[in-house]
């Protein structure tokens, strides 16, 4: 090699001239295009059914049209309105508001903007349902006096503070509402005590989920071990066993827990039976926390079997023999020389145990009772129940940073590429 | 050789591991203190299950290990005090290499000190001085198989057991290897049981070495003897290079017999392992003990040339010997043209204790 083609000299090229890098990345394109053609498919489905409607839902944790949308003129005119000068706004914007009114009332529009008003504001929804039934039978001019007249509170100043505060395309009003704290009309400020849900509960799935992933391992470690040091004919019946779980409805799992731990359940009538409980006082271990514990460290407990299991499975037994024939008790050798090699397996069992139980649902819902039940229960039931997706969807975003953020920090702490999977 | 001399004593140990088949076959072995004994023999002999019995890592399933003189069946492998050298090296991955070597002192409970200092003197006997803070997978298999010779030895353990320790290396890191932990051995006095089945590497570093085959040990001899005076047929194979003729055995006379071979030829040979007149024999023969001027030996044959291979210091020449057409010869090359051509009946000799009447083996 001459010394310019050393650091600094000129790029190599090929026989024709071309630089290598380029013809390189050239010959290269062809096997990237084939293999983008390959997972082509299934990028689109994810991309179709998955990844947009998810981001369409988040979009909506921000997303407020509906004010600007039911009511655009109202929205135009109150922007010149001087919110801090304490005085109601002028005529114009009652007659906007009428205007607008009147369309909605027509599309019948105005009642889901109540009730969407009426997650930040209770009060909103019954105003705006009973303005929409006045407000065509109003004459012509003079709305001010017309709209108070139908209800008081067109005439408080707050009522606008409000509609102003609401105006804009995009609030975090459902996010302040995740947190338990609200944009009223002095500004942002946490809920009264009382009101407050989101954060303990949010506190609550990240505890239980910690206490799982705890037990998960506990319980795992051991049989992981038995599973990668059993000789092969018996370790592959036991990882049959590990297994069966999955090829079970996890409905039916989390059914035969209710079986089993209800009052009037198998484990109570038991210890009953053999006296070590009394009749009036069964033990209560279901819909409750130690419910929701049990039932999820049981159906997640081969997620952590199986990472556990593809670690230790490559450690040869030759380092625990290596470490006792060195002097080490066999505690010692499992403590000093096993263990620490398991590591990344019990990293990847946790990490997965962890998040998988940080957005449960099913079986929160079926035996958590109420103070077992997670985040997850709580969004579902914004989704499908009260219909306040707005909420449900800035919940969702704060759990997925969550996650997010515990991945970061794991991949600082352990580092994610130490997680063996299998 | 008083009973202080020897550190390890197996006594009609047998080993089953699965109740059907024995794989340790009534072993008895008495290792010397200071000594350099090698386990040498085919995969499968056995030869790491007595490694494994005499570390403790499994139990003998009849008869007794002394070690220093105490039983040590019931003893655990934490306290046998033995260091061991594994064919994986079996490094903590997780550990650099100053912790590996500091792990043995440390469940000793030695003072921070006395660790460094013993680590650091470890390291400086394989010459790994600067790379105490490196990990395992950082370090070529030469540097990882001296960092577990050190490991075993840094404890001061009166004895050494290695499996193979040298079988993951390339030839020639393999003989430097060979000679360095020779050299070990020298310094430190310490006695190694050794295991291998490479034979070259077996005559290089034992005082003695045991030939295992089937759970049994064949022979027990120096490398020396063991080439010049194996004891049956299936030790002369498996060392070194070795010709072998089929016979008969026509007559006894004294340390002498005379041998019929198949095809009728009869030759004197050293009686080593056959018993009377009539006995089925293999007479084993090194083919560097062969002379192309057979004048005034006792064994005079024709051969035919079949094949000339020329290898620089010697010449192999491939012979049809008495319907053998196996037999080699080796020849020294001193320079001068040799008349030998392929197809050509040369007569070729040796001499009668050059050839050994073993065991007749199917
Ligand atoms: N843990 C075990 N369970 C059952 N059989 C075993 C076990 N370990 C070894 N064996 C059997 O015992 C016999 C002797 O094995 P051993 O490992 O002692 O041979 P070896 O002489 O060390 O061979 P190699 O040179 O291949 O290492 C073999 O037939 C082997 O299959
Ligand atoms: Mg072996």
């Amino acid at each position: 090699m001459t010394d310019t083609t050393a650091n600094g000299g000129p790029v190599l090229t090929t026989q024709d001239g071309t630089p290598l890098k380029v013809s390189l990345a050239r010959a290269l394109r062809r096997e990237k295009m084939r293999s983008l053609v390959l997972i082509a498919p299934l990028l689109i489905f994810i991309l179709v059914s998955f990844l947009l409607p998810i981001a369409d839902m988040l979009f909506r944790s921000v997303e407020n049209r509906i004010v600007a949308d039911t009511l655009p003129k109202t929205v135009a005119a109150l922007s010149a309105w001087n919110a801090s000068s304490g005085e109601l706004p002028d005529e114009n914007v009652y007659a906007a508001l009428h205007d607008d009114l009147l369309i909605a009332v027509d599309e019948k529009s105005h009642t889901r903007l109540g009730s969407r008003l009426n997650y930040e504001l209770s009060g909103m929804s019954s105003l705006f349902r009973k303005t929409g039934r006045r407000v065509d039978r109003m004459d012509e001019g003079n709305y001010k006096e017309q709209f108070i007249k139908v209800d008081k509170d067109w005439g408080k100043v707050e009522t606008w503070l409000f509609l102003k505060r609401y105006s804009p395309k995009y609030t975090p009003g459902y996010f302040l509402n995740a947190v338990d704290a609200e944009y009223g009309i002095e500004g942002i400020k946490m809920k009264p005590e009382d009101e407050r849900i989101y954060l303990y509960l949010f506190w609550r799935t990240m505890f239980l989920s910690m206490v799982i992933t705890g037990s998960c391992l506990l319980l795992g470690y051991p049989i992981a071990f038995l599973l990668a040091n059993l000789p092969l004919r018996y370790s592959n019946l036991l990882m049959i066993l590990v297994l069966l779980p999955f090829w079970t409805s996890l409905l039916v799992r989390t059914s035969a827990w209710k079986v089993l731990l209800q009052q009037q359940g198998v484990i109570n009538d038991t210890l009953v039976w053999l006296g070590l409980v009394s009749n009036t006082d069964r033990i209560v271990m279901i819909n409750n926390q130690t419910g929701t514990i049990i039932a999820m460290t049981h159906i997640l407990l081969p997620f952590m079997i199986l990472p556990l299991y593809s670690v230790m499975r490559t450690i040869s037994p030759s380092y625990m023999r290596a470490a006792r024939s060195l002097g080490a008790t066999d505690w010692t050798a499992f403590w000093r020389v096993y263990f620490p090699q398991t590591i990344p397996g019990i990293g990847a069992g946790a990490i997965l145990v962890f998040i998988l139980s940080i957005g449960y649902y099913i079986t929160p819902e079926l035996v958590g009772g109420t103070d077992g039940i997670f985040i997850s229960n709580r969004i579902a039931y914004h989704i499908s129940s009260s219909l306040n997706w707005g909420l449900a969807a800035a919940l969702g975003v704060i759990l997925l940073s969550l996650v997010l953020l515990l991945f970061y920090v794991y991949d600082k702490i352990v580092g994610i590429d130490n997680v063996k999977l299998g | 050789m008083s009973e202080k001399d020897i550190i390890v004593s197996f006594s009609e140990v047998q080993k089953s591991y699965d109740g059907v088949s024995l794989v340790v076959k009534n072993l008895n072995l008495d290792i010397q203190r200071g000594e350099f004994l090698t386990m040498l023999g085919p995969s499968g002999s056995g030869k790491t299950t007595c490694l494994m019995m005499l570390a403790g890592f499994e139990s003998a399933t009849h008869g007794e290990i002394y070690l220093n003189g105490r039983p040590i069946n019931n003893v655990p492998p934490h306290k046998r005090g033995i260091g061991m050298v594994f064919q994986n090296y079996a490094l903590f991955p997780h550990m650099t290499v100053a912790e590996n070597l500091a792990f043995p002192l440390q469940v000793r409970k030695m003072s921070k000190a006395e660790q460094e200092q013993k680590v650091k003197r470890a390291l400086e006997m394989v010459e790994l001085g600067a790379f105490g803070n490196r990990r395992p997978a950082q370090l070529s298999g030469g540097q990882q198989q001296r960092v577990a010779v050190a490991r075993a030895l840094v404890f001061e353990p009166e004895l050494v057991l290695m499996d193979e320790p040298l079988g993951a290396l390339d030839k020639q890191l393999r003989e430097q290897m060979q000679f360095e932990i020779k050299h070990i051995h020298e310094n430190l006095g310490v006695s190694v049981v050794y295991v291998t089945h490479d034979q070259s590497e077996a005559l290089t570093m034992s005082d003695r070495i045991a030939v295992f085959n089937d759970g049994i040990i064949q022979q027990l001899s120096g490398p020396d003897d063991l080439y010049e005076d194996p004891q049956n047929s299936f030790v002369a194979q498996f060392i070194g290079e070795n010709n072998k003729l089929e016979g008969k055995v026509t007559h006894v006379n004294g340390s002498l017999c005379d041998v019929e071979l198949d095809d009728g030829t009869r030759l004197k040979a050293d009686k080593v392992n056959v018993n009377a007149v009539g006995d089925r024999t293999t007479l084993s023969l090194r083919p560097e003990r062969i002379e192309f001027e057979p004048q005034g030996l006792e064994n005079i044959v024709k051969g035919k040339v079949e094949e000339l291979i020329y290898l620089g210091d010697h010449i192999r020449v491939r012979m049809d010997v008495a319907g053998n057409r196996e037999f080699v010869v080796k020849v020294r090359n001193r320079g001068q043209k040799r008349d030998l051509a392929v197809g050509q009946m040369v007569d070729i000799g040796w001499a009668a204790d050059d050839c050994k009447a073993l065991d007749f083996v199917q």
